[in-house]
């Protein structure tokens, strides 16, 4: 579903992805882990072309995600079309970015009637279903504010939910919870996961990415050091550098 | 239900501890060891006699400002202006004027800003460059060259144009710092939606920097409702103008300059009014 090809990202002089090369398969949870700054963010933002590349390839579905080949020169694409492309990628943010004005259903609304087209009784129907399934039923009429940190980080998934995206990508969505708040995030990534939504989702829960991933990738200084199953990276790593991480973080 | 009730009783014996002038006996329950064992003395707080001193000199002095006015003034004569033909048809104009001041300006004042903040090194350098030279002409000196710039341009039509040009600048700056007041991450969030840049902009980022807009906004209009007044100069005849034709010919000059003032005063409070109630609508979803 994702393929990631040989991927290079400076930002000034500081090379943040140092050639990185990833195939996430389709209906696959792949976890991203690694120390701070060795570049997990920034490789997600590229895969929805928040961020340009220097180097490298993204293909999604098929589709190579903010360029086009042409007389073997990559150009970039113009906005109305990385704005189809980004329309069938889901991101969810660390600090969760919810409209502030606007209420739960209206955030999670918005995007389909505003960038699919669909009409606005269908989108707040489906925005309820969307806003039970995520166990917030009862708040749509909510502001963000009103919100604890696990509830927005939940309607934040059911806003990226309600474009229905072909993958869904996850920047450290815990990060920024209450210690007691992460479990309810982490439930609905886990039915998410079994329903066979493809994911990629940087993070720090090794727990969950023990229990959840197909595929855990550790990336150190722009570099993916190791990926392989849980079973091999998290608890049997064969490079110095992941098993040095896994020591300090568990 | 049970021990809910009981806990409400509890808490309310507990702050009464706190409430309640101490009597001498021993609280219920207290937190506070000392308090068990010291009764508890009252406060009282220093007394300020600059403040009446200076409260009587202020009220003395506003009694005698309502005392001339009320006996040096022929308010006769302003009641008899107050609603005469000329001076309503001055105060429409006047309050039309500032309404399409207000629209035009900010329209135009909303483009500039786009332009300020925009990739674009050339748009960039233009927002700034109207704003830098639109805030450095007087009102007055470009209202005297719109109104000298030749044939086709009415005294109306002047101000208009000198009026909407300079809110223009001056509105650019306030919806500029409005649209930098929104966290970086509701843009970067509607992006990653698929929005578009002028959608990202009217539905996510301008209804938020409203917040920081009005404010800002309503001490603009109310300075283009007296502003206005500067268009006399040009002939039109907004409120300013129609009572200063009607005392050159009676010379009753403050009794009028008085008519204009009360309407100006009465217009500027309902938009004060209007600006709290606009405040309140636009802090939807804000924890005050």
């Amino acid at each position: 579903m994702i393929e990631i090809r040989d991927v290079h990202k400076s930002f000034g002089t500081t090379e943040v992805l140092r050639g990185v090369d990833l195939s996430v398969p389709a209906g696959s949870v792949t976890c991203v882990i690694g120390p701070s700054g060795s570049g997990k963010s920034t490789l997600l933002r590229v895969l929805n072309h928040l961020e340009r590349l220097d180097a490298g390839e993204v293909e999604i579905d098929g589709e190579l995600i903010g360029y086009r080949r042409h007389r073997g020169k990559l150009h970039e694409l113009p906005d109305r079309v990385v704005q189809r492309q980004r329309a069938a990628i889901g991101f969810v943010f660390q600090n969760f970015n919810l409209f502030g004005h606007l209420t739960a259903l209206e955030n999670v609304a918005e995007a389909p009637i505003g960038v699919l087209g669909v009409p606005k009784d269908v989108a707040v129907q489906r925005g309820r279903a969307l806003i039970a399934r995520v166990g917030l039923a009862g708040r749509e009429g909510a502001y963000p504010s009103e919100l604890s940190g696990g509830q927005q980080q939940r309607i934040a998934i059911a806003r990226a939910l309600a474009m229905e995206p072909k993958v869904l990508l996850f920047d450290e969505p815990t990060s920024a919870l209450d210690p007691e708040l992460v479990g309810e995030v982490l439930d609905v990534l886990r039915d998410l996961a079994a329903a066979g939504q493809t994911m990629v989702v940087v993070t720090h829960e090794i727990g969950f990415a023990r229990e959840v991933a197909d595929t855990v990738v550790f990336l150190d200084a722009g570099q993916v050091v190791e990926s392989g199953p849980p079973s091999t990276v998290l608890v049997a790593p064969s490079h110095p550098r992941t098993r040095e991480f896994l020591a300090r973080v568990l | 239900m049970h021990t809910r009730g009981t806990v409400v009783v509890f808490a309310l014996r507990g702050a009464a501890c706190f409430l309640l002038p101490f009597n001498g006996k021993t609280p219920p329950m207290s937190v506070l060891g000392d308090v068990r064992t010291r009764p508890v003395a009252e406060i009282v707080p220093a007394r300020k006699p600059g403040r009446v001193v200076t409260a009587v000199l202020a009220l003395a002095a506003v009694g005698w400002l309502v005392h001339a006015a009320a006996t040096g003034l022929d308010w006769g004569v302003v009641a008899r202006y107050f609603t005469a033909t000329a001076v309503v048809d001055g105060l429409v104009t006047t309050l039309w004027l500032t309404a399409v001041t207000l629209v035009l300006g900010f329209l135009l004042g909303v483009v500039l800003a786009t332009f300020r903040l925009s990739g674009n090194p050339v748009l960039s350098a233009l927002g700034w460059g109207y704003v830098w030279l639109f805030r450095s002409v007087p009102l007055i000196v470009q209202l005297l060259f719109w109104f000298n710039f030749g044939a086709g341009i009415s005294p109306l039509l002047a101000a208009v144009i000198g009026l909407t040009l300079h809110e223009a600048a001056y509105a650019a700056e306030i919806v500029r710092g409005g649209i930098l007041s929104v966290d970086a991450g509701q843009v970067e969030a509607a992006r990653a939606l698929g929005f578009g840049r002028v959608r990202v902009l009217r539905r996510i980022v301008l209804p938020q920097a409203m917040r920081a807009i009005v404010p800002a906004a309503g001490n603009l209009l109310i300075g283009t409702l007296k502003g206005t007044s500067i268009v006399s100069v040009l002939a039109v005849q907004d409120l300013l103008h129609s009572v200063q034709l009607i005392y050159a010919r009676t010379y009753e000059v403050i009794p009028l300059l008085v008519v204009a003032t009360v309407w100006y005063v009465i217009v500027t409070s309902l938009l004060s009014l209007a600006q709290h109630h606009v405040e309140r609508y636009f802090a939807r979803g804000v924890r005050s």
